[in-house]
């Protein structure tokens, strides 16, 4: 008998039946968990405005750090991570096989353990070494190698996506491969590259957190770290809800910027 | 009698165990027409793409514009400039604007300085009949237009020799006629054009001489009243045929 109701609904009757449910379960989720949830403890933990307060400045000092260790490793991403993709595309077996050998290397580790390797393998392997810029440095080359290995992908996709059309009207006007390449096959792949490599950014800023395996000082600490070590002073949670916050602020405007490129690139 | 143009000699083209071009050997007079025809999948693109090497030949000689192309020491780029192609879907750099897209290979590839080469690419363009699109994306023009800004951008190199790779096929029918004008002036001042195309009234009108291609071979040719009107091989009857009466 039930089949044969639902048999009778229309189209647009079992869609917003359908709607009905899924809503009313999500209410009755939340309206349980609002129910046993402590908010008198919730409050106490999470939103203490004094331990919020105390965080401030030093906070910004963390913040700053969490940027600069997102910025320098996205550049040295880039840095190494074009070339990489060039090679891929190459019709030199030699350059493509290091290539991909390099990017399912380093994407297929797990960038903690790569900084592991460069915080500490690569100091005992060369005694005396030491990095310049300090724990800098080592984020520049351990997130980095990681950034590199996605941002290679990236551009090599964006590379291929360019229509053959292109390559082959550049050549018959007499353009060598390098300066077909440079004026016409690049401009034409980073517009087709800036979106995913905004959202690249995005995941660096997040990652940029696993920098704290280095040992970090106060003043190289970032924003993860920080907020780690007022919860334990504090005994509170408070500041991880600030540092969260705090993340937000760049990543959620970073995402807004990718989608936006993305709907341009769509309209073309 | 001079030095032809174009010469190829006993031309093969395999991709895999697929054997395109099965001894070609053509000769192109300078300033002659020369319009390429045969059902599609015969080879005649792939002639065509063979001359300036987008294609690498598997055996065979070509010379063209004065170079030896199959001689693995060529300049393959100084021989290019000398060779303008034209293809069916146009190919127009889509980050350039339409004034960029005539005046970046004479700036990056012959070195001219920048007012040079627009001066320039503004005339071809003023030839082709497509004007104040200077700064247009090429997306924002029709098929015709495009086109014609394509064999705008390989003229202004200065080529000895055009070829063209089925430049109506991608067209709409009513934008085909400005293009085709555009190629019978180009034919009428002397230049030198190769043609693959199945615009047989075009063969017929501006050739000098009409290549019937099937099966990667030359099985006919000669000038178009000949080959388009009487065509002595059975293959090449069957072929006019349906391209003439398509309905039957």
């Amino acid at each position: 008998m039930a089949v044969q109701t639902r048999g009778r609904l229309t189209p647009r009757g079992r869609r917003r039946l359908a709607r009905a449910t899924q809503y009313t379960v999500v209410m009755a989720a939340i309206a349980v968990a609002a129910a046993l949830a402590d908010w008198g403890r919730i409050a106490e933990s999470f939103l203490r405005a004094d331990i919020a307060a105390a965080m401030f400045p030093q906070v910004w000092t963390a913040f700053g750090n969490t940027v600069a260790y997102t910025l320098l490793a996205f550049a040295s991403g880039m840095v190494v991570g074009v070339p990489i993709a060039l090679m891929r595309t190459s019709g030199f077996g030699p350059y493509r096989w290091f290539a991909t050998a390099y990017v399912e290397l380093f994407r297929g580790l797990p960038a903690l353990l790569v900084l592991f390797l460069v915080g500490f393998g690569v100091p005992q392997a060369f005694p005396g070494l030491q990095y310049p810029g300090g724990v800098y440095g080592q984020v520049a080359l351990g997130l980095g190698l990681t950034s590199s290995a996605y941002i290679a992908e990236s551009v090599r996709a964006g590379i291929q996506a360019v229509p053959r059309g292109q390559v082959e009207a550049a050549r018959s006007l007499g353009m060598s491969h390098t300066r077909t390449m440079v004026t016409v096959v690049l401009p034409q792949a980073i517009r087709i590259v800036v979106p995913p490599l905004t959202n690249e950014l995005v995941l660096l800023t997040k990652d940029s957190s696993l920098v704290f395996v280095l040992g970090v000082t106060t003043g190289t600490m970032e924003l993860t770290r920080f907020a780690r070590a007022e919860l334990t002073a504090n005994a509170n949670a408070t500041p991880l809800l600030i540092g969260g916050l705090l993340y937000l602020l760049v990543t959620v405007p970073l995402s807004t910027l990718a989608r936006r490129l993305e709907d341009k690139e769509g309209r073309g | 009698m001079s030095e032809p143009l174009v010469s190829i000699r006993d031309l093969h083209k395999r991709f895999g165990g697929n054997e395109v071009l099965r001894g070609i050997d053509l000769e192109v007079a300078e300033g002659e027409v020369v319009c390429v025809i045969g059902p599609s999948g015969s080879g005649k693109s792939t002639l065509l793409r063979c001359i300036n090497l987008l294609e690498d030949p598997t055996s065979g000689a070509i010379g063209a514009a004065g170079h030896d192309m199959t001689d693995p020491d060529v300049d393959i780029d100084a021989a290019r400039r000398e060779i303008g192609m034209v293809f069916q879907h146009f190919n127009l750099f889509s980050h350039l604007s339409i004034l960029d897209n005539v005046a970046i290979a004479q700036r990056r590839v012959l070195g001219r300085d920048r007012k040079a080469a627009e001066d320039e690419a503004r005339r071809r363009l003023h030839e082709v009949g497509v004007e104040d699109k200077d700064h247009d994306r090429p997306g924002r023009l029709s098929g015709g237009q495009q086109q014609r800004v394509a064999i705008a951008r390989a003229l202004a190199m200065g080529p000895k020799l055009m070829l063209f790779d089925e430049p109506t096929s991608a067209l709409d029918p009513e934008l085909v006629g400005d293009v085709l004008a555009v190629m019978k002036g180009l034919a009428a001042d002397g230049m030198t054009m190769i043609v693959v195309t199945h615009e047989m009234g075009f063969a017929r009108e501006v050739a000098d001489r009409v290549v019937f291609i099937d099966g990667g071979v030359i099985v006919e040719q000669g000038p178009p009243a000949e080959v388009l009107t009487g065509p002595r091989t059975e293959r090449a009857q069957s072929f006019l045929h349906r391209v003439l009466h398509p309905a039957d």
